[in-house]
């Protein structure tokens, strides 16, 4: 098989079984959450819950000062990778190609080198995250495989998209296949791991800010 | 077709080439190959030594001629054109002025008086379906010609991505079963020299590089020669500025494509396509494609014809994923309230069997 039929495979039949198993995955867990069920809250509500559900899923994305003294590494490192996982997947232009190609949606990219600023950036928080998590013996002890593995699938689509546009390694053609087949890999893993927290964050929190508006607590 | 006895030197005298024209040539043919410029009197010693010219024999199968119309009018009548008449071009269909039994008659004299010394120029796939009867050159298949006289070839040159990957005859469905001349030859140095059609001075660089030190210049992993094929279409393109700083055309008529932004977002295949058009360009240097305001094909790629679009990006899926995406998400669902229901009647099995904890039962315990 040479470079360019890998390729082709990962722009053609894999790509399909990758987002086929994604979507596959990430309806069969949410069916799974929302048939857990809750009983109904009779009471009357005593403030729009719903406008508080929605603040409590904006208001945890915003920085903790407390919970940055406490736990600086983790805190400044993990919002560095998440930040820049935002940027290097939705600003980059080809990235806005596939998207608008499948899903029709189209805005503007940042310049290329600055989203290659921000995928270094983004990298060397992931090695710090993990050597945190290695060398910290609380983190260490709650940490098992899948934890790694997410950790490396979530690498992987990054350093190879970093060792593509920079021509590292293999010739372009496949470290692209490389690339692509990452993300397919990240793809179909997905819902079936912790990385399922990218949507259930949402919610999770909603329900938390929902429940605790109830009762009249700001969450 | 051409005069052995004669020096290439001489041959280019007699149609109004002088010495410093032609050692021009060798300087430059030189540097494009990456030899350091002492090497352009070796390659202008090589080029008019007449006796280390060697027979040239080029074979044409399921092909256009776009190749051979690429090395022969693109130039037409500059000094590369000339090399080839210089050169002992024994047989060739297109430009050999015998046809028929005599054409096929230098051929086999050709062989005979070179046998292990010439040099086998191929453009075109071989089919190997029915028999191989797609093509058939004086009653012989492609496939028995080629193997024939890559017997007793020095080395074998594909010219064309037809001849090197299969090319347009060989893109889905592939109705001829045709293959590359690599997939037939094995036992013999071949060179892939790809591209819809390749750059003349490319053609010339290799073969002068061969009539200079015997040999094939540096490959890569797809045979191609290094120097030519070195970088991708992209990293040497003038619009790569553009792309870097986001800037796209995103139609043919729109004010980026009249600024000469970049043409990723119009299927531009540059960034995965390594050839010399961007450094070398056509025509005498005048243009190439993307200059003209079109985005690469990756003519010199193999299965250029299958890679999905030429007027789609580059990122874009070669095939539909929604279709199959919805098709999932509907299994999910299914899957999911099955799950579901088997959750709730769990829940309410449970529900049935729990009893409640009386005071006397936990006087009991």
């Amino acid at each position: 098989m040479s470079a360019m039929d890998l390729l082709l495979w990962s722009r053609g039949p894999g790509l399909a079984i990758a987002v086929s198993i994604f979507a596959f995955g990430v309806v069969l867990r949410l069916f799974e959450i929302y048939s857990l069920g809750r009983k109904a809250d009779l009471a009357k509500p005593r403030v729009n819950t719903k406008a508080c559900a929605g603040a409590t899923v904006w208001r945890r994305m915003l920085p903790d000062m407390h919970i940055l003294r406490r736990s600086p590494i983790t805190y400044v490192a993990g919002y560095l990778f998440h930040f820049g996982l935002f940027v290097v997947v939705f600003l980059y232009a080809p990235h806005i190609k596939l998207i608008e190609s499948t899903l029709g949606l189209s805005w503007p990219a940042l310049p290329s080198a600055l989203v290659d600023l921000v995928a270094v950036l983004t990298l060397i928080s992931l090695v710090v995250v993990l050597v945190n998590r290695i060398t910290d013996p609380v983190k260490r002890l709650l940490s098992g495989f899948e934890d790694y593995l997410t950790w490396a699938v979530t690498l992987l689509p990054v350093l190879t998209g970093y060792m593509a546009y920079h021509h590292l390694m293999f010739p372009y053609q496949t470290m692209l296949a490389l690339h692509i087949l990452s993300v397919e890999l990240l793809l179909v893993i997905f819902p079936f791991t912790k990385l399922m927290h990218a949507i259930t964050l949402f919610i999770s929190r909603w329900y938390n800010g929902d429940i605790a508006a109830r009762k009249g607590v700001q969450s | 077709m051409s005069e052995p006895d004669k020096s290439l030197f001489d041959l280019l005298a007699q149609r109004g080439v002088s010495r410093r024209g032609f050692l021009k040539f060798c300087a430059t043919t030189a540097s494009m190959l990456g030899l350091p410029p002492s090497m352009s009197s070796a390659v202008a010693e090589a080029l008019t030594q007449a006796a280390r010219r060697p027979s040239v024999i080029w074979l044409s199968f399921q092909e256009c001629t776009g190749c051979t119309e690429s090395l022969t009018r693109a130039y037409s009548p500059t000094i590369e054109s000339l090399i080839f008449d210089a050169i002992s071009l024994d047989y060739h269909h297109t430009l050999q002025a015998a046809s028929g039994d005599a054409a096929e008659e230098a051929r086999a004299q050709a062989m005979k008086a070179n046998y292990g010394s010439y040099l086998l120029l191929v453009d075109g796939s071989i089919p190997l379906g029915e028999g191989g009867a797609y093509s058939t050159i004086a009653g012989h298949t492609n496939l028995s010609m080629l193997k024939e006289v890559a017997e007793g070839a020095a080395a074998v040159v594909s010219i064309g991505t037809c001849a090197a990957f299969g090319g347009l005859p060989m893109a889905n469905p592939n109705p001829t079963g045709a293959v590359s001349v690599k997939d037939i030859v094995q036992d013999k140095p071949v060179m892939n020299v790809p591209g819809c059609p390749p750059i003349p001075n490319v053609i010339v660089g290799v073969v002068a590089h061969f009539l200079t030190f015997g040999a094939l210049p540096e490959l890569d992993a797809l045979g191609r020669p290094k120097v030519f094929y070195g970088d991708t279409i992209h990293d040497r393109c003038y619009r790569r500025p553009f792309y870097d700083r986001g800037l796209f055309a995103k139609t043919f008529d729109d004010e980026g494509a009249r600024n000469g932004w970049c043409l990723y977002e119009l299927g531009c295949k540059g960034p995965t396509t390594y050839n010399a058009c961007a450094t070398l360009k056509w025509n005498g240097g005048t243009s190439f494609p993307i200059q003209s305001g079109h985005g690469c094909l990756g003519c010199s790629e193999p299965k250029f014809w299958d890679g999905g679009g030429f007027y789609t990006a580059l990122s874009t899926p070669i095939q539909p994923v929604t279709g199959a995406a919805v098709t999932a998400a509907l299994a999910g669902a299914a899957v999911g309230a099955a799950v579901a229901f088997g959750n709730q009647s769990t829940k309410g099995k449970a529900k049935a069997a729990h009893t409640k904890v009386t005071i006397d039962d936990l006087e009991k315990a």
